[in-house]
This record gives structure tokens, C-alpha cells and sequence, in this order.
């Protein structure tokens, strides 16, 4: 038998049938939806007269219209209100498990999906949101789709696709101190480019990955879109199996079919037949892919992004790339980023600094912004938005500790959500602002109109939050 | 539900030559609180098109109303960013039929292809062909025909194919979409889930 990929093995046994021709019909394991892109779905089926074929496929957030304070009282915003009244009345009518805002589960769809085990490994999961791409991480083909999709999902828990070209990152070696997942992804995505990863499905390997932890797994998985890419995937391993036993809704987990179970209590024999299955799910040895790029993790230096692409991307202790003549789009990005060509970034003033997203939101991102952060203080004239992922984050934030010592270093925590990462609730950068954001988009106006972000990882938002200008965090590692 | 039957088109083309026009410039992400697919054209590009204080930019294209039209030509990398649908709603509820340009986001891809607007990948030459035509003459007329996959500048009579799937190029000659083709087939996608599904 020819050799698989693993993305191959996944593909092969979801498809329904193939279209000649045409685009292949796809069969979906999990399908979440949020308040934004759903209402015109539902409006869609109902124009049609058609039902909702697997409600119990289907679980549904509000995550990108709410605010950061004070969930407990009616959103004030009506136009913010309004898709999230329609989530609420549209997931009642057909019988879709909805976590509300308040409920202990809430949070941004990408991080409650693997914080609650309902991403299991070896899926196909879609939801209406490009960073779908999370998901990956856990060793499924999950990608995000559109509204009419959306649909599709709904009326028929199928969607029409076609097969993606695949291509293997390898990162190898031992990261240097003070480098985390948020580098090794901008790393990648400065070299390959924007659309470096168009038209490809990518998988995640080598000695780096494998040594990643769930979360960190997650951070790079979540960027795969920033290059272009449909989705990445990592071949599940014991790191996935440790993470995914007891949590609500995984195998095993003692009354989790429906209702999610109850945390930690766990039927030894149901989840070992899982994790049996699952140890399955890797590439073969000699598969082919239609791209291959290795990197080596000693040459990945913490990052930041200076322009208005993801790509834009360069070591926090190296100098804004010169202008060659032939980039009216580098050029362009200087001017709206206030940047000068030649100069260090390390040094420049900031504003406000954003710690969260599905990027960046998980535990052990505040974990690691907190251990900079600790026994210092926020530097005078900063915004800092600290905002949990999900009520999961918020609740092991304050478990741990870690909420203390923020606030000791003169920080607030915020309530979960998507926030700053797009500024569809108040949690807008003004206009001219420099924010050093964990976050994935530094498009143009992406955190509010002219808005000026920097895109990094938790440590290095950490040290400009505490000294107020681009900072190597290594200086406070010693 | 049917979209606009698409078969031939021939408009003067709206020109914006940049590249990697994404979907935060397409329709900014504070315009999407809305619950329904209609109105959104009247925010596309709303960042470009207008200045802080609501006004038209005026050199910005699509204020120019000598360059309006219904086919769109931008620079590679099209659509890229998030997978709002709204960008190809947009798009299509502005008066847009297709775009052009070298590459395309693949989300926004399948989300035009949804929409009844046309996704048209020339090549980089191509491309070029089509803004330096445009700059020396003032602008543009395109003609696009989906029967043969082929887009062509009538005046110089230079054209390309382009690429579509059959099932795809069906769909949009007949105004059909996806969900009409998924719903005929439940009774399928049942067996699939009785006999395959659970064996995995
Ligand atoms: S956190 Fe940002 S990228 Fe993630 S789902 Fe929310 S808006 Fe999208």
C-alpha cells in the first residue's frame, strides 16, 4: 500500500462520496459556530425550509461581540446584542448545546473547543473563523469556512471540498531561552510569506514540535492561516493523550456523551479503546508531500512584527528593514505604522500591550506574561488589556495564583473573549497607537481605525508592558 | 437558492492595483453586527473610501465615477485574512460580478464561488498587462466569458483561460449552489454515517 500522510488517512475516511469533476463531499465530525458568522446560516436553512440534520454535532459561544467588563449586565451595544439574541434563539429552537456568556464554559470558540475535549484527534472540525486552524494541533484536519458554509454544515453536516495540496514543516533543535510558539510560528510565516502556504494543507513536525506543549502546539497550529494555509495539523502524541484525558466531553469521561461529564472521573477501558484508535493517526514513513521546509529552532530569535502583514516579522533586537525601492507595500505599512527603515525596534515607545485570543489567551500564556511581570511593575502610561481565553483560563488564572501577582504588578484581568484581537467590542487601540498584541492580525485597522499593532509572543508583551517600549525579554530572564 | 446566473460579462473593470487587499480592508470588522447578508456594499472598503469624517476620498477608485463597473481587478493575494463571508457579500451587494487578479485567498475563494461572484485567476503578466493597459488609456473594459473559462481585453483582443471546476462552472452558469446540491444527497450521507462512520 502506498504510504499516507496523516492528513491523508483523515481525509480518506470522511469522505462521502466524490463529485466529478468537482469538489469531493465531506463529511464533518464538529462543527462550532459563534455569533457572527451563524445568523445569516440559520436565516439560510429556514429560507429553505430545511432543518438543522445533526444538532448534536454542533456547539455554539458568543465570543467576538462581547465586552471584556461587567458580562453579568445586558450588553450595552444593541447592535452587538442583536447576534448574540440570535445565537441564543436559534441554538434553543433546533436544539444546538450553546455555553452563553457567564457560563462556566464560555470563552473564544478555539480555546474552549480542546479546553473542554470536544476537539478529539483524528476529526474533521469546521467552524465559520478562519483560526479553526487551532484545532490542528490536536491532530485533525479542522479549518475554517464561511457563512454558506456554515449552512452546508447545518442542513447537512457535509461540505463540498476539494483536496488541498500538503505541505511538512520540520523545526529540529532546541529553542533558545526565552523563544516560544508565538516565535517559531512568526519565524515561519516571515520567511514563507503571507501566501506562502495557499492551496496547502500543512503539517507540523520534527524534534521542536514534538517537544511542544498542547497549548504551544495550539499558538502554532492557529497561525497556519497567516501564511495562507487551509490548516496545520501535528500527529497526535502522549502530550495530546495526557491533555485530552478527563476533560468534559473526551472518551472515557464518566457521563460525557451529551451533557459533558464530570472532569477528571474517567472509565480507564473506554478511553484507553481511544487512545488505542488515535495512536494511529500519524504520517507513514516515505509519504510524499508537495512541499517540505525545515527550519532549525537555534536560528529562532524572539520575534515581532513591524508592518500591517503577519509576514512582517522580524527579531525584537534587530533593525526595521530598509526600503529596497520595489516595495510600495512595505512602504506603505512603514508609513501607517510611523516605522523608520534602518532603526532598531527595540527601544520604541508603546501604548498598550493586549495578552490574549485564541493565539495567546491559554493558561500558559498568563503563566509566562505573569513570571516576567512578577516583582515588577506596569510601566506608567500603558493600557494593558489582559484577557482570558475562556471562564476555564479565568478560573486556573486565579487557582494558580497568577491573578495575585498580576495585580501586585498593577495589571487587571478582564472577562473572556476575542476583545482587542479585532476591537468588535469596546476594547479598541485608537488611532496612532503603537499596542503590542499576542494576537495574530496587524492588518490595517484591525484592532479599531489606525490602529497600530505589533504582533508577539506572551513574553515579549510582558516586557513592554513593564517597561512601557519594545523590549528583549531576555534581559529580565537572567 | 439562487444567485445571478453568470455566463458572459462585459464591463469596464474598477482597477486597484495592490496587492494583498484583505478581508479587514474589504468590510472593516465593526460593519459586521448584523444579521442578515444584504447592505453590506455600502461599507466595501469603507476605510479607503472614506476619510475620518465620513467624507469620499475622492481619487480612491470607487468614488470615481467614470471607473465605475462590475468587474473588479486587483493585485495577487486577494481576500487573504479572515474567513468572513461578508468580504464577497460586499462584494456581490455592491454590484460586483467577479474579480480578477493573480491569486486569491482560498476561503474568499470558495466564499466569491458561493455568492455568485466570480473568482478569475490570470497570470502575473496578465495582470500587468491589464493595469499598465489601464493607466495609458484611463481605464479598462473586460470581458469575461465563464462557458469557455476565458477573460479577454476586447480592444486589444489579447485574452487567457482561466481556471474553474466543471462542477463549479455549472453552478454559476445555472445560478445552483452547494446547499441544493448537499440537501439532494441526506440519503448518502446517512449511509455514511451508518456503515463508515462507526467503524472509525
Ligand atoms: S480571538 Fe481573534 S482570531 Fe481568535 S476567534 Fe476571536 S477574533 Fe478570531
Amino acid at each position: 500500500m502506498n504510504p499516507k500522510t496523516l492528513f491523508d488517512k483523515i481525509w480518506e475516511s470522511h469522505i462521502v462520496k466524490e463529485i466529478e469533476g468537482g469538489p469531493s463531499v465531506m463529511y464533518i465530525d464538529r462543527h462550532y459556530i459563534h455569533e457572527v458568522t451563524s445568523p445569516q446560516a440559520f436565516a439560510g436553512i429556514r429560507r429553505r425550509g430545511l432543518k438543522v440534520f445533526r444538532p448534536e454535532k454542533t456547539f455554539a459561544t458568543c465570543d467576538h461581540n462581547v465586552p471584556t467588563l461587567n458580562q453579568h449586565l445586558p450588553l450595552s451595544d444593541p447592535l452587538s446584542a442583536l447576534p448574540v439574541e440570535e445565537l441564543a434563539k436559534n441554538t434553543a429552537t433546533y436544539g444546538i448545546k450553546y455555553f452563553p456568556l457567564g457560563d462556566p464554559s464560555n470563552g473564544v470558540v478555539h480555546i474552549i473547543g480542546p479546553e473542554l475535549g470536544l476537539t478529539q484527534c483524528g476529526m474533521t472540525i469546521v467552524c465559520g473563523d478562519s483560526h479553526t486552524s487551532t484545532h490542528g494541533a490536536l491532530g485533525n484536519i479542522a479549518f475554517g469556512i464561511g457563512t454558506s458554509e456554515v449552512e452546508m454544515v447545518l442542513a447537512t453536516q457535509t461540505i463540498l471540498q476539494t483536496k488541498p495540496k500538503q505541505m511538512l514543516i520540520n523545526v529540529n533543535g532546541s529553542l533558545k531561552e526565552g523563544v516560544c510558539a508565538k516565535d517559531i510560528i512568526l519565524h515561519i510565516i516571515s520567511r514563507l510569506g503571507t501566501s506562502g502556504g495557499t492551496g496547502y494543507f500543512l503539517e507540523f513536525a520534527g524534534s521542536t514540535i514534538e517537544n511542544l506543549s498542547m497549548e504551544e502546539r495550539m499558538t502554532i497550529c492557529n497561525m497556519s492561516i497567516e501564511m495562507g494555509a487551509r490548516g496545520g495539523l501535528i500527529a497526535p502524541d502522549n502530550t495530546t493523550f495526557e491533555y485530552l484525558k478527563g476533560r468534559q466531553y473526551s472518551p472515557g469521561t464518566i457521563g460525557s456523551s451529551e451533557v459533558g461529564g464530570v472532569e477528571g472521573r474517567v472509565n480507564e477501558a473506554e478511553w484507553e479503546g481511544a487512545v488505542k484508535r488515535w495512536s494511529k493517526l500519524k504520517s507513514d514513513p516515505g509519504c510524499k508531500y508537495d512541499m517540505e521546509y525545515t527550519f532549525a529552532a537555534e536560528e529562532i530569535e524572539p520575534m515581532i512584527t513591524y508592518g500591517t502583514n503577519p509576514a512582517m516579522g522580524i527579531p525584537v533586537n534587530s533593525v526595521i528593514p530598509e526600503l529596497n525601492g520595489s516595495e510600495a507595500g512595505l512602504s506603505r505599512a512603514l508609513v501607517y505604522m510611523g516605522l523608520t527603515p534602518g532603526v532598531k525596534i527595540a527601544g520604541l515607545k508603546i501604548d498598550y500591550v493586549f495578552l490574549g485570543s485564541c493565539t495567546n489567551g491559554r493558561i500558559e500564556d498568563f503563566r509566562a506574561f505573569a513570571s516576567l511581570v512578577k516583582g515588577r511593575q506596569k510601566a506608567p502610561g500603558v493600557t494593558a488589556w489582559l484577557v482570558p481565553g475562556s471562564k476555564g483560563v479565568e478560573r486556573q488564572i486565579e487557582e494558580e495564583g497568577i491573578g495575585d501577582t498580576l495585580r501586585k504588578a498593577g495589571f487587571e484581568l478582564r472577562q473572556p473573549g476575542c476583545s482587542a484581537c479585532l476591537g468588535m467590542n469596546d476594547d479598541k487601540v485608537p488611532e496612532g497607537k503603537y499596542a503590542v498584541s499576542s494576537s495574530n492580525r496587524n492588518f490595517e485597522g484591525r484592532q479599531g481605525p489606525g490602529a497600530r499593532t505589533m504582533l508577539a509572543g506572551p513574553l515579549v508583551v510582558a516586557a513592554a508592558a513593564v517597561t512601557g517600549e519594545i523590549t528583549d525579554p531576555r534581559i529580565f530572564l537572567k | 437558492m439562487s444567485y445571478r446566473k453568470f455566463t458572459i460579462e462585459e464591463s469596464k473593470a474598477v482597477v486597484l492595483p495592490e496587492e494583498n487587499l484583505d478581508t479587514d480592508q474589504i468590510i472593516p470588522a465593526r460593519f459586521l453586527k448584523t444579521t442578515t447578508r444584504e447592505g453590506f456594499g455600502e461599507n466595501l472598503f469603507y476605510d479607503r473610501r472614506y476619510d475620518k469624517d465620513g467624507r469620499a476620498i475622492e481619487d480612491f477608485v470607487l468614488n470615481r465615477k467614470e471607473c465605475a463597473g462590475t468587474i473588479l481587478v486587483a493585485g495577487r493575494n486577494f481576500g487573504c485574512g479572515s474567513s468572513r463571508e461578508h468580504a464577497a457579500w460586499a462584494l456581490a451587494d455592491y454590484g460586483f460580478m467577479a474579480v480578477v487578479s493573480s491569486f486569491f485567498a482560498d476561503i474568499f475563494r470558495s466564499n466569491a464561488l458561493n455568492n455568485g461572484l466570480l473568482p478569475v485567476q490570470v497570470s502575473e503578466e496578465f495582470l500587468a498587462k491589464i493595469f499598465d493597459y489601464s493607466k495609458n488609456h484611463n481605464g479598462i473594459t473586460l470581458k469575461i466569458n465563464l462557458m469557455e473559462k476565458e477573460i479577454s481585453i476586447p480592444s486589444s483582443g489579447e485574452c487567457e483561460n482561466f481556471e474553474i471546476s466543471n462542477y463549479k462552472q455549472n453552478c454559476l452558469i445555472n445560478g445552483f449552489d452547494d446547499i441544493d446540491y448537499l440537501a439532494s444527497n441526506l440519503k448518502e450521507i446517512e449511509e455514511y454515517e451508518v456503515f463508515k462512520l462507526s467503524s472509525l
